[in-house]
């Protein structure tokens, strides 16, 4: 066992999990609580040849990252809220000209400067819907340093797979959190490189015509195929069209990559469903109070289980209402106004057994909060 | 007839897509002026093609991008040079052209272009500047100036406009040149600096666009707005300016070799990171 032992911030495990996938390009601004991200990667990136900078602005943090990923680098850009708000725009265009990268936004409390110290999972929508325009969208998140270490090289991982952006959700207390974690050896983890094309020199690339499988191979800016690309809608070529039939056909194929590869992209864990009579359906570090209430009351004989969810887009219905089938009644335990507990709500087959267990003052949601619902739900008062 | 460059024979076609042609620009615009010198600037430096990247927002200025047979990004409103910072500072072999018209580098994109100049980035800004927002039917700019028709001024502008060569010059760019359409010639050669010289550089142009700025303003067809660049510039230091100091001047008014270019300035924080590991 040659592995490391560290004991680090979220923050920090998030960025040892970029290094392990191999990032080579970070564009950042600084932003509460997201910043050690920026920090450490402007030590850490140097010593690989890897490239770091502080650029001007959030939006300019965003579209330098887009520009080092068509050069064939593994990019990523850390930011929280507000710099979340800022950077849609350009997310978009990445959605668009399909140009793999990572947005981790570590969320505090929002709208607005909001509550930049206090942890908050306001940002689920945003992350869906943020930037306009119908469009598909990967987002995960994790309620551990380990799985934030993983979830890091699975967005990576996924950015390269399906030519997309792909946003790490963590929260505050995520962030901020010190836990110990272990990284494991190269080869360990999978870790994807990017699919390049194996069309020759002087052959034409057509760089956004899918293969088969749904996959473009990619061609660095540098190499030997010059070809456009745009936030336009476009053809084969790259080049800008409005010809009803490409635009159709690219929006259909923007969003069924992703929606129709749920299952490829959907991580969970389960905790004690097999016979759950409530579930708990959390994810980040409200998961963490889920988790430790169920633990608890199962010592009380008491029948809870927990659905934490580590992938949030594509939401991951048909999961949730496999898990959920067969409870007398869900929680939804998550430090917003009730954004995933919408999701649950659609996917599970009676709507009306599904609860909101919330915090929304910028503190974490504790297991004493959920048991507190918990208990009207059993019909045990409060 | 004077011989000029233009009588040179060039092979601009090997640089275009001819698949994506016609262009968009109207008849008379500037645009297509400034696209052929700077074609002209890349073969007499023989560059090679796939070492080119030309990166470039929104607006009629932008579209140039798509017509050239280089490694192309055509972007979002404003961010093309942020863009352009991410392509050269990720593999800084590759050379940056950055076209763009007044919203891009000035308005919406204004912060990119001071720190863009700040940093010292070895990027190639080309300012296409014809006083008004085109492609959405002739709004004015940060580069319109006082008193001047546009769509959304029907009574006239009161906001004054950046001085393009003055704003680089203080934010940091160290090649800072200006010419105009007219001047064609002109053009490839402050280019061809442009290009060559390691660090940022802004090549302002004035480009004319006889179809919104020329017909709200009332400056003719595109040939009489050719002809006012003819008269109201000269080259730098001339004398004509002792008259008639609202002459606007034409030439290379900074070229400074010694600062600092970013993408070097790096390369030594990656030796001192590695500590000669590399």
């Amino acid at each position: 066992m040659n592995n490391k032992i560290k004991f680090v911030q979220g923050n920090e495990a998030c960025v040892e999990g970029a290094l392990y996938a191999g990032i080579d390009f970070f564009a950042g601004y600084p932003i509460t609580p997201s910043t050690e991200i920026a920090e450490l990667l402007s030590m850490e990136l140097p010593k690989r040849a890897g490239k770091f900078i502080q650029m001007e602005d959030e939006i300019a943090s965003m579209a330098a990252i887009i520009g080092a990923s068509l050069t064939g680098h593994k990019v990523m850009t850390a930011t929280s809220g507000p710099g979340f708000s800022l950077k849609q725009e350009a997310l978009g265009y990445a959605c668009m000209a399909e140009i793999p990268c990572v947005i981790v936004n570590v969320q505090r409390g929002g709208p607005s400067t909001g509550n930049p110290t206090h942890v908050s999972q306001g940002d689920i929508n945003q992350a869906k819907w943020g930037t306009h325009g119908d469009h598909s969208i990967i987002a995960l998140t994790a309620s551990n340093h380990q799985d934030v270490f993983e979830m890091t090289v699975e967005a990576f991982n996924f950015a390269e797979t399906y030519r997309t952006p792909v946003i790490l959700l963590f929260d505050e207390v995520i962030g901020h959190m010190r836990e110990k974690i272990t990284i494991p050896e190269q080869g360990d983890l999978a870790v994807v490189q990017r699919l390049r094309t194996s069309v020759k020199k002087g052959v034409d690339y057509h760089p956004y015509l899918p293969r088969e499988d749904g996959r473009l191979p990619m061609s660095d800016f540098g190499s030997e195929h010059r070809y456009n690309v745009t936030g336009l809608f476009h053809d084969m070529w790259g080049f800008p069209s409005n010809n009803p039939k490409v635009v159709r056909e690219l929006l259909h194929h923007l969003v069924d990559k992703i929606d129709n590869n749920v299952d490829q992209i959907t991580r969970h864990r389960e905790y004690w469903l097999d016979d759950a009579e409530y579930v708990l359906v959390s994810y980040g570090s409200s998961a963490r109070s889920a988790i430790h209430l169920a633990k608890n009351r199962r010592k009380r004989g008491n029948k809870i289980g927990v659905l934490e969810l580590q992938t949030i887009w594509p939401f991951p219905k048909e999961l949730v209402r496999r898990k959920c089938a067969g409870a007398r009644a869900v929680i939804v335990v998550e430090m917003n106004m009730g954004q995933v507990l919408h999701q649950v709500k659609s996917a599970v087959d009676n709507p009306a057994s599904v609860f909101l267990a919330n915090r929304i003052d910028g503190k974490l949601i504790s297991p004493t909060d959920i048991k507190t619902l918990l208990r009207v739900i059993q019909g045990k008062g409060v | 007839m004077p011989k000029t460059k233009y009588d040179k024979e060039y092979n601009v076609k090997q640089y275009l897509r001819e698949r994506f042609f016609p262009h968009i620009w109207c008849p008379g615009c500037g645009h297509g002026i400034v696209l052929g010198s700077l074609l002209r600037a890349v073969e007499e430096l023989g560059l090679d093609p796939t070492e080119i990247v030309m990166t470039s927002g929104i607006g009629c200025s932008a579209r140039i991008s798509g017509y050239v047979n280089f490694h192309s990004l055509h972007t979002i409103h404003g961010r093309a040079l942020a863009f352009a910072t991410g392509v050269k500072l990720s593999t800084p072999k590759l050379n940056l052209i950055v076209p763009m018209g007044d919203g891009d580098a000035l308005a919406i994109g204004g912060n990119h272009f001071i720190h863009a100049a700040r940093r010292n980035i070895d990027i190639t800004a080309i300012v296409m500047n014809n006083r008004i927002y085109g492609m959405t039917g002739g709004q004015f700019s940060p580069l319109t100036g006082y008193g001047q028709k546009a769509t959304t001024a029907p009574y006239s502008t009161i906001d004054n406009e950046f001085d393009v060569v003055k704003l680089a010059t203080a934010a940091g760019a160290s090649f800072v040149a200006r010419s105009t359409t007219f001047h064609a010639t002109e053009c490839i050669d402050l280019i061809k600096k442009a290009i060559s010289h390691k660090g940022f550089s802004v090549v302002e142009i004035f480009s004319q666009c006889p179809t919104h700025y020329g017909r709200k303003n009332k400056k003719g067809d595109a040939s009489n707005m050719m002809e006012l660049y003819k008269k109201t510039t000269v080259p730098i230091g001339s004398k004509k300016l002792e008259q008639d100091p609202s002459l606007i001047e034409r030439g290379i008014f900074v070229d400074n070799k010694e600062a600092p270019e970013y993408c070097d300035e790096y390369e030594k924080i990656i030796q001192t990171a590695m500590k000669g590991r590399a």
